[in-house]
């Protein structure tokens, strides 16, 4: 590069640039810079050409100008006049003009091309690489149109130097950023590759940033890379410091070249190449092993260039997540610095271990270091790293520790952060949930982490513990004793007021046998609160007494004198008005009977995604998610797949992990552990009795537990998605076509089935299918038989059961065994079906095969309809008629007068009555012919009941059926489906 | 009311600053330099609200005042007092400087102490402040307990802008009508908008406690006179420019605290008992039948890409008897100005290239005569098509008239208790007319 030489000073710049600096005010610099502007404009316009030097100079100045923030509309000529000078100097500056204040004048960029192309094909290395400075520089799409296909051809050019290289290179990929549609490497792909291999080591360098982000988007076609880059790293690993002369920095061989290596490999599966792996894992050892070997320099560069490798080292042993001795070396090389002083490294190791936390082989070795991270979240002084620390904690937490990690967490959060507290809550708030062994431990954890820190407890996390104790009724009277204890504290934070009276409204009466929480008790500590808090904890607690009322008759008038008194009854508040004024006229107006059915206990809460998961996964954003759940997903899994003893411990982290600990994934835990465990847990034994009669049950329920397995692997993100599993047999493609309409008679066909649970659901001359099914509560399984007619296999075989529209949220379709393919004789596959609310319409059934080349698309509707979740139910006359009165409301009512279709035959109704589902009541309506029912449906989030009248009339050959149900819907549909079937 | 006052250099840092309440923090100091003083794009409105808090500022040279508060007060009250805070400094030390500000940084911390009180402005009166806030130091004073006490029961009592017991062996007064004129003129000479805003100010050197009355030719009062028939100095004081009408518009005016209003709304005469010294006796504003000193007539023509060629005529427009100063023109001429030549007749005129205009200045000029200028702008072909705006080409200079037609017509003293008579006080008129914003498109 030639120096610049003296008669270069550009003295009248200099004095420029401190006229400018001395300026006194902002209107004193603008005024010099107006008298420059004027200058330079009179020598622009001189009639005599100005020397390059001049020109320099001032397009040096109207860069100057430009710089400190003022419009510059002219000097682009001279600026591309400069371009083409001989001297270096002049040129670069006319790049630089150029490169700042390029626009998209059309005449401009022509000139400006031309120029750079001039410079391209020149053989002088430095204009060269001023052109493809200025490339990059600019990157515009009009510079990637002129030049992308004329760089890779430099780059790869035998005789072009080095540095050239070097730039052309970094070039492309800036290029390749900006408009990636033009950079097309097709031929040169391989010779880019081959970069690697490059005598000197800065071309090498900047060859695989290059690559490294080609590769993200084709790594198919650059794969031939890793082998390249192993053998690469592999030579400066074991190169002695000095081998590499200039490229040795602080005694570490090419630190930077090795960090882009090992981040290029991170972009690939573990090499499958025996040979080739054996070298990276030597080299991963040998990196390994030099971070235990003593410093060559006191230096901090020396040992910050070793980390750096060895980070990127320990990071792409994460990656591959293969090597169980990797993954243990390094979690234990990261141990190291967990007490490391340096601040930075701390935080790293606390990061890297954050992600080594959550593989299989590693998690135990992270777990060893507990002690160390706990003992960092309470003494750390930069608060970055106690994030990090909590966040390694919240990582590393499973079965064993849990309890230890949330007391430590709890504990810490007295003296946390403001910045992190809420984060904390949210993670002590999960943990406590994921893990809990007994559920008194979780209501005590919630309520302590409530009483240290209130305020950053977020509604999400009481909601979540309210909708825990509804849910599970053995908490309940703990969880009304725990609270009441809380609320005896002098001064408690509003939530725990909150959860308080939202707790002892439902459940008071649990605790209220002991004369020191008796009911009056009770109500006084709350009503003690009720004045120091906001208006929703006072609209709620108004909810709490009028619930109390109903609880404990005994406290009606004090209660109704609260309420009366004017701070309520007028309160300016509406909403607060309203509770007092309505609840106040109900308690008295209303009967003990009507109080206990509108006041009746909570029933319990759909089970959706944890609410708290959602905050937090919102608070991480959205990239953060995807990550931990995955994480999460992996590790739950394994552990499912080498835990198979822990029995009802796998069950509850498969329902955490499913976020829904619930019953429905409760049915499912214990589905899947119980072939394991031999002995069904108590809850699952009724279901698993109905099946084992039913068919193989242990085959089919081990296959479901690998059904379920699968359904853990996609990253949950809400459990709509999981509604409805199993897209036909898991060796079958997709089917490529969609799926055909239902038939035409798919609904006569549901229609035979409302009444039986077992019989052929369809024929041709191709295919019969016949099915039998049991339904248990809101719970069924059902067997489809498909029996091939003809002599010829059915080829790709495959079906698929979906549940259209809205109807997703109020039944569960499980495939648990798919139908595998073939198909001589008969194939059978088993469906478990859950109703989680009631429902009308039916799932579909696809099924397609080729037969004889031809596909065949069916779709059917699988015969599940709400009536199948019946569950019978005696009474006397007396209690049907008064229930039969109180589902007064019109539209709880349904009624059809149909003329009758089949034979009038007592004997043949009563059948058909009773496999309807409902119990037959006799002796309760007046008129002998007539036919009463009483059923309840049941489903997972509620249960309906069902009463029917059935009235012949055997002259007119006409039926009246009158339905009432608690649901208007259900009575609709179960009129519609009763209508068609006498 | 006013949270805080902090005044800045021209580099913001801080040179006085006085809380006054709890709401204004030290960063409210921090904030308006940080987005104002230092703001990438020029702050043009003189209020400023940065995070609940309101900025209202004044800059004076290079000095920046800013009063802070997080009420909502009224701003023209705040601007007042800002005004009036810069004359109470002038009129203790002079320009308003950063040097004269740091040299005197405890005065101006006492004068703060005293014209705001928990940020409601207190008596700003110079005269008043200047009996008992001082620059000597207190031992170069020798005032007695009863002067003290004096100065106390004036301050506090009912005209607290004038002590007793001043003796003028000459009792004199000067008046000063003074006026800037403000015009937006089209190309073609149609008046856009036109108003004058006047002030008159008064230099009084009277004994004792004199009641004094002021009366000018308001329309209203003229026409109240009209009808009663006392009509006899209508023709007396046509002292002013062109025109001879009789009286004047106006479309409201401000007074000095010392005009007892009740009597101006009941009769509309203006009757006070002045300060001592220099005062502001009222402010008006006037929008119609407005003398405009000077029409400037335009003539730009673009010849081509890179010439252009402008002409500009300027005619006098008053008594040929009287002279107007210190004129001077301002053409603007384009950013990509590569050369100007000039040529006028009178006065001088030059390019001045680092404000981007061609200024033509005349010393005097007097009425109804005519003067022109041409020059020729060449001109650097640019790269954006960006057309120019033309500014318009503005006027500045000073006239001995009143162009609002505001004529004195009396000011009368009387002073009961000492001997002199209206006749004894020697008066001085004086009318000056200036330019304010005196602007023609071009």
């Amino acid at each position: 590069m030639p120096a610049v030489s003296k008669g270069d000073g550009m003295r009248g710049l200099a004095v420029f640039i401190s006229d400018i600096r001395n300026c006194k005010s902002k209107e004193a610099e603008i005024k010099r810079i107006n008298k420059e502007l004027a200058n330079i404009r009179s020598k622009f316009k001189g009639d005599k050409a100005l020397d390059g030097y001049s020109k320099k100079k001032y397009v040096c100045k109207l860069l100057f100008i430009f710089l400190l923030g003022h419009d510059i509309d002219f000097g682009h000529m001279e600026a591309v006049n400069l371009l083409s000078s001989n001297k270096y100097t002049e040129k670069q500056i006319g790049y630089l003009f150029i490169s700042v204040l390029v626009n998209s004048n059309s005449e401009l960029i022509r000139l400006i091309n031309n120029a750079i192309k001039n410079d391209l094909s020149s053989r002088n290395p430095t204009f060269m690489c001023l052109a493809l400075h200025c490339i990059a520089n600019v990157g515009s799409r009009e510079m990637a149109e002129a030049f992308a296909s004329e760089i890779p051809r430099i780059l790869v050019a035998g005789d072009t130097m080095d540095s050239v290289k070097q730039s052309a290179a970094l070039c492309l990929l800036r290029l390749y950023k900006t408009s990636p549609d033009l950079v097309l490497m097709g031929e040169w792909t391989s010779r880019v590759v081959h970069l690697l291999n490059d005598q000197h080591m800065g071309v090498v360098t900047a060859a695989i940033s290059l690559i490294t982000c080609l590769s993200q988007k084709n790594p198919d076609e650059f794969k031939t890379c890793v082998s390249l880059a192993v053998s690469r790293l592999s030579r400066i690993v074991s190169s002695a410091s000095t081998d590499l002369q200039d490229y040795t920095y602080y005694f570490v061989p090419a630190p930077w070249l090795s960090c882009k290596l090992l981040r290029l490999l991170q972009c690939y599966p573990p090499p499958e190449d025996g040979a080739v792996k054996g070298r990276l894992v030597e080299c991963l050892e040998t990196i390994l092993n030099k971070a235990q070997e003593p410093p060559k320099s006191k230096k901090v560069q020396h040992s910050n260039a070793k980390n750096a490798i060895l980070f990127e080292a320990i990071a792409l042993i994460i990656h591959y997540d293969s090597e169980p001795n990797l993954l243990v070396r390094a979690c234990n090389q990261l141990g190291q610095f967990l007490q490391h002083r340096e601040t930075n490294l701390r935080y790293l190791a606390l990061e890297s271990m954050c992600t080594l936390a959550s593989s299989e082989f590693s998690h135990e070795a992270v777990k060893t270091h507990i002690e160390t991270v706990i003992n960092a979240l309470k003494t750390e002084r930069d608060v970055s790293v106690r994030q990090r620390a909590a966040d390694l904690l919240y990582a590393m937490c499973d079965r064993s520790n849990a309890k230890q990690i949330v007391a430590e967490m709890l504990s810490y959060l007295e003296t946390a952060d403001y910045s992190i507290r809420e984060e904390m809550v949210l993670k002590v708030a999960i943990l406590a949930e994921k893990y809990a062994v007994d559920y008194s431990w979780y209501v005590d954890t919630i309520l302590n982490l409530i009483r240290i820190a209130g305020d950053y407890v977020s509604e999400e996390v009481w909601y979540r513990v309210i909708q825990i104790v509804i849910n599970r009724d053995d908490v309940q009277g703990y969880a009304a004793k725990t609270v009441f204890e809380a609320l005896q504290a002098p001064a408690c934070h509003e939530n725990m007021v909150k959860v308080g009276g939202y707790i002892l409204g439902e459940f008071g009466n649990l605790i209220a046998g002991d004369p020191r929480s008796s009911p009056l008790v009770q109500f006084n500590l709350l009503h003690s609160k009720f004045h120091l808090c906001s208006v929703p904890t006072r609209a709620l607690l108004l909810s709490a007494y009028i619930k109390f009322i109903n609880l404990f008759p005994e406290t009606k008038a004090t209660i109704q004198e609260v309420l009366r008194c004017d701070s309520q009854i007028r309160n300016s508040d509406v909403e607060l008005q309203q509770r007092a004024v309505e609840y106040l006229k109900l308690s008295s107006i209303a009967s003990t009977d009507v109080l206990a059915t509108v006041l009746e206990e909570m029933p319990p809460f759909p089970e959706r995604e944890s609410s708290i998961l959602a905050k937090l996964k919102k608070k991480k954003g959205p990239g953060a998610v995807s990550v931990t759940e995955m994480e999460d997903g992996k590790r739950e899994g394994g552990e499912l797949n080498g835990g198979g003893d822990r029995g009802p411990d796998a069950t509850t982290m498969a329902a955490s992990n499913a976020s829904t600990p619930s019953p429905s994934a409760d049915l499912l835990g214990i589905r899947s552990a119980a072939p394991v465990s031999a002995a069904p847990s108590s809850a699952g034994s009724l279901l698993v009795d109905v099946f084992s009669e039913a068919g193989p049950a242990a085959s089919s329920a081990a296959v479901n537990d690998e059904g379920f397995l699968r359904d853990l692997e996609p990253p949950t993100e809400t459990s709509d998605s999981l509604l409805v599993e199993g897209s036909g047999d898991s060796d079958s493609a997709p089917p490529s076509e969609d799926p055909a309409p239902p038939l035409s008679e798919a609904d006569e066909l549901l229609n035979k089935f409302v009444c039986k649970n077992n019989g052929v659901l369809f024929e041709n001359q191709l295919l019969q299918i016949g099915i039998k099914s049991e339904y248990r509560q809101n719970l069924g399984r059902m067997y489809l038989f498909y029996g091939n007619k003809t002599s010829v296999q059915f080829a790709s075989f495959s079906t698929t059961v979906s549940c259209p529209g809205e109807l997703q949220s109020h039944i569960l379709v499980f495939q648990t065994c798919g139908a595998t393919g073939g198909g001589g004789a008969q194939i059978q596959q088993v469906l478990n079906i859950e109703c989680l609310t009631d429902f009308s319409e039916a799932p579909l059934l696809n099924i397609k095969f080729r037969y004889g080349g031809a596909l065949q698309n069916l779709t059917l509707k699988l015969p599940v309809t709400i009536n199948k979740f019946f569950q019978p139910t005696e009474m006397a006359s007396q209690d049907f008629f008064q229930r039969w009165k109180q589902l007064s409301q019109p539209q709880q009512e349904a009624q059809k007068i149909f003329k009758a279709n089949n034979s009038m035959d007592t004997e043949v109704l009563k059948a058909k009555l009773l496999g309807l589902g409902m119990a037959l009541l006799d002796n309760v309506d007046p008129n002998p012919e007539n036919y009463v029912c009483a059923g309840v449906i049941q489903t997972k989030g509620q249960q309906v009941g069902c009463l029917l009248r059935l009235e012949p009339n055997a002259q007119a050959q006409m039926y009246r059926l009158t339905l009432r149900c608690s649901k208007d819907s259900v009575s609709k549909r179960l009129c519609e489906l009763l209508a068609e079937q006498f | 009311m006013i949270g805080g006052l902090f005044i800045y250099n021209h580099k913001g840092e801080v040179l006085i600053s006085r809380v006054y309440r709890d709401d204004i923090g030290r960063n409210a100091v921090d904030a308006f330099r940080v987005n104002v003083i230092h703001a990438r794009q020029q702050v043009r409105s003189p209020v400023t609200n940065i995070a609940r808090t309101s900025f209202f500022h004044v800059k004076r040279s290079n000095i920046w005042l800013a009063a802070v508060t997080k009420q909502n007060v009224n701003a023209a009250m705040v601007f007042e007092f800002l005004y009036k805070m810069c004359d109470v400094m002038t009129a203790y030390f002079g320009k308003i400087s950063e040097e004269n500000i740091k040299n005197n940084f405890v005065l101006i911390y006492e004068l703060l102490d005293e014209i705001l009180d928990f940020g409601y402005p207190q008596n700003s009166e110079t005269g008043a402040l200047k009996t008992f806030i001082t620059q000597q130091g207190i031992k170069g004073q020798h005032q007695t307990k009863e002067e003290q006490s004096q100065i106390t029961s004036q301050v506090t009592g009912q005209i607290g802008w004038r002590r007793e017991g001043i003796k003028y062996r000459r009792n004199e007064l000067f008046l000063d009508v003074l006026e800037s004129v403000n015009l937006l003129m089209s190309p073609q000479g149609q008046v856009l908008s036109a108003h004058v805003s006047g002030r008159v100010v008064m230099k009084s050197y009277l004994s004792g406690m004199p009641e004094c009355k002021f009366g000018m030719n308001d329309k209203i009062v003229i026409d109240k006179q009209g009808k009663g028939g006392a009509t006899d100095d209508a023709g007396k004081s046509d002292l002013g420019g062109g025109s001879g009408k009789q009286s004047i518009a106006i479309d409201d005016c401000t007074f000095h605290q010392c005009v007892r209003l009740s009597k101006f709304d009941s009769e509309r005469s203006i009757s006070f008992i002045p300060p001592d010294g220099e005062y502001e006796l009222m402010r008006y504003r006037t929008t119609k039948d407005i003398i405009l000193p000077f029409r400037v007539i335009p003539l730009v023509r673009e010849v081509g890409r890179t010439k252009l060629e402008v002409k500009v005529v300027i005619k006098s427009n008053f008594k040929p008897s009287l002279l107007a100063q210190k004129i001077e023109v301002r053409i603007p001429t384009p950013l990509n100005t590569s050369g100007v030549q000039v040529i006028c007749m009178k006065g001088k005129a030059k390019y001045k290239a680092s404000e981007n205009a061609i200024v033509w200045k005349i010393k005097r000029m007097a009425g109804m005569k005519e003067s022109q200028i041409s020059a020729e702008i060449e001109l650097l072909p640019t790269n954006d098509k960006k057309k120019w705006a033309r500014p318009p080409i503005s006027m500045n200079f000073e006239v001995p008239f009143a162009p609002s037609g505001l004529k004195v017509r009396y000011l009368k003293v009387f002073e009961s208790k000492l001997n002199y008579s209206d006749h004894d006080v020697i008066k001085w008129v004086r009318y000056i007319g200036r330019s304010g914003i005196y602007e023609t498109r071009c």
